[in-house]
């Protein structure tokens, strides 16, 4: 009978290289702490990259957009039309001892409006939306890596970012602003609600009061800022749940990254846009 | 004797496998930081063959045939797959290589917001655009017969056995008619029965689709019933290679601490 051939194992080779492993361990771990932040700015550079290609590739999968636009819709309206109502009405109450100093509680709905317009609906929405969406976009796909799930889309040669990512982060580009409609429209009935507390004014009046004190100029720049809001959003939720680690842990890590890198940035972006806009406008 | 045994092995084997080297590896490296996972990995999958490999949990197997489709990338050393070095193509010869693949992963890999005739024609309709609604209906069907499953296209993969999803992620993997078919753990977590019957399937697979397959397990009943050869890991390195008769006589430690 012939005998197996066993091949023999490369004991001795290891032994001698020890040393220079050690040092080359050392290394590496010194590289990988300078590196962990630069080259995630880099991968996340890569991965719009990937997504800009891939959006304008053919075949694009308009049943999963459509999908995806319905599931943000819905997951948020809710919170959403109640969270801008309640802005409306504190915001109503809060500013109102301090018009009344003035004398000048007639200003208050077309103060309210221009702030809601401006500020307080996109950055309440996109806050929101981040926790709600950007958490369920890192915790699904991050699921969805660890069970090779992604993996498995791969190598049946159909591109992950173009099923999954592009479908994402256009459904969040396009329905942060429609969601943000909502929230200014509730912020409104929420502030009529709020004048009439301690007044007595018809919705038509009011609405005739803050709409006249509203400009394009005070609409469009905000309506800018908030499709820029939704892609942070869809990005980041994406990013963190494609770049998951192994291990059931990592699908929470990458929900609650995704959330809390998304928030940051909506500020930041916040911040530029409201510099670019006051130089400019 | 040796020899003897040699001229009567090669006739049969030549019939059996056309000398065509479907996957070619030469000294394959990969680490993860400082985890060395594969020191230097050599293997060649002929046509028409099932070539086990065996190996420890945590030795690098699934390391190992991630990198022959390119999900991941392998530190040093040449993949060359079907004819092309997998490891420089890019973007669509990757996918033209890809589709000729089918990967059964060891978790399954069912995608579990989608139903299972979902699951089943992703691929299909991505892939083979112009095929009729029917064409893809009877494809789904055909596969489906094959590994021996019906009446389940509606439901979601949560709702299936583990079996029943071993299935149907095989079913999945064989829809696009692949020419090599790799399996990482098809048995882990069955009962002995639905094993048994898994590995049939395997055998069934190849014979209707003449597909060549790598088989990564460590379930020798698997390996009983579907190695034409074997190959063992061991710390990164190809330990032993043969066929399941020599592993079966063998006297190492070792390997007849996996075949008691
Ligand atoms: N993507 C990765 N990043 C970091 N380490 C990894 C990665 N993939 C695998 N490893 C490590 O490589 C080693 C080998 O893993 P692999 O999954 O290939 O083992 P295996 O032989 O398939 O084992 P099992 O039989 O349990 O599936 C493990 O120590 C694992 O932690
Ligand atoms: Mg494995």
């Amino acid at each position: 009978m012939k005998k197996l051939k066993i091949i023999n194992l490369k004991k001795a080779q290891s032994l001698a290289t020890a040393r220079s492993i050690k040092l080359s361990e050392d290394t590496l771990d010194q590289k990988e702490r300078a590196n962990t932040f630069l080259t995630e700015v880099g991968d996340l550079a890569l991965f719009i990259k990937q997504i800009i290609k891939e959006t304008f590739s053919r075949n694009f999968e308009f049943k999963e957009f459509l999908r995806q636009c319905y599931e943000i819709g819905n997951k948020s309206l809710p919170l959403i039309v109640i969270t801008g109502t309640i802005m409306g009405l504190v915001l109503t109450i809060q500013s109102r001892p301090a018009m009344a100093k003035f004398g000048a509680v007639t200003m208050l709905p077309g103060m309210v409006a221009v702030s809601l317009i401006r500020e307080i609906g996109p950055i309440i929405t996109a806050l929101i939306c981040a926790g709600k969406i950007g958490s369920g976009m890192g915790a699904e796909l991050g699921s969805m890596k660890v069970t090779e799930q992604i993996d498995a889309m791969e190598v049946s040669a159909t591109n992950p970012i173009r099923y999954l990512v592009v479908t994402r982060v256009l459904a969040a580009t396009l329905m942060l602003p429609i969601l943000v409609l909502f929230a200014d429209a509730f912020g409104f009935l929420g502030s009529w609600i709020g004048v009439n507390i301690k007044g007595d004014v018809s919705l038509v009046l009011y609405i005739f009061q803050a709409f006249g004190s509203i400009t394009f100029l005070d609409f469009f720049p905000a309506l800018i800022k908030t499709f820029l809001f939704g892609a942070v959003i869809g990005i980041v939720g994406c990013y963190k749940g494609f770049t998951a680690g192994r291990g059931t842990e990592s699908v929470g890590k990458a929900a609650n990254a995704a959330v809390v890198l998304s928030s940051l940035l909506i500020i930041i972006v916040d911040m530029i846009a409201v510099q670019i806009t006051d130089m400019w406008l | 004797m040796k020899n003897e045994k040699e001229t009567s092995l090669d006739p049969i084997s030549e019939e059996k496998f056309t000398s065509e080297v479907l996957i070619e590896i030469k000294n394959l490296k990969k680490s993860f930081g400082r985890l060395e996972v594969l020191k230097d990995i050599s293997l060649k999958l002929h046509n028409g063959e099932n070539l086990v490999v065996l190996g420890k949990s945590g030795s690098g197997k699934s390391v190992l045939i991630k990198c022959i489709v390119r999900l991941l990338n392998p530190d040093s050393g040449t993949i060359n797959l079907l004819g092309k070095k997998i490891n420089i193509v890019k973007g669509k010869e990757l996918s033209e290589i890809r589709k000729k693949i089918g990967f059964l992963f060891q978790s399954g890999a069912l995608y579990d917001s989608m139903t299972v005739k979902q699951n089943l024609e992703f691929p299909l309709v991505r892939i083979k655009r112009d095929m009729k609604e029917e064409e893809i209906n009877n494809k789904i069907k055909e596969v489906l017969e094959n590994v021996g499953l019906a009446d389940v296209l509606e439901k979601m993969p949560s709702e299936l056995s583990g079996g029943m999803r071993k299935r149907i992620s095989l079913a999945r993997s064989i829809i696009l008619d692949p020419v090599i078919m790799l399996y990482d753990e098809p048995t882990t977590g069955l009962d002995p029965v639905t094993s048994d019957e898994i590995s049939e399937l395997i055998n069934t697979v190849q014979k209707k689709y003449k597909t060549s397959s790598i088989i990564i397990t460590h379930d020798i009943a698997c390996v009983r019933i579907t190695a034409d050869r074997i190959i063992m890991m061991h710390e990164g390195y190809i330990y032993a290679e043969g066929t399941l008769d020599e592993f079966e006589a063998s006297d190492d430690p070792l390997i007849m601490s996996f075949f008691k």
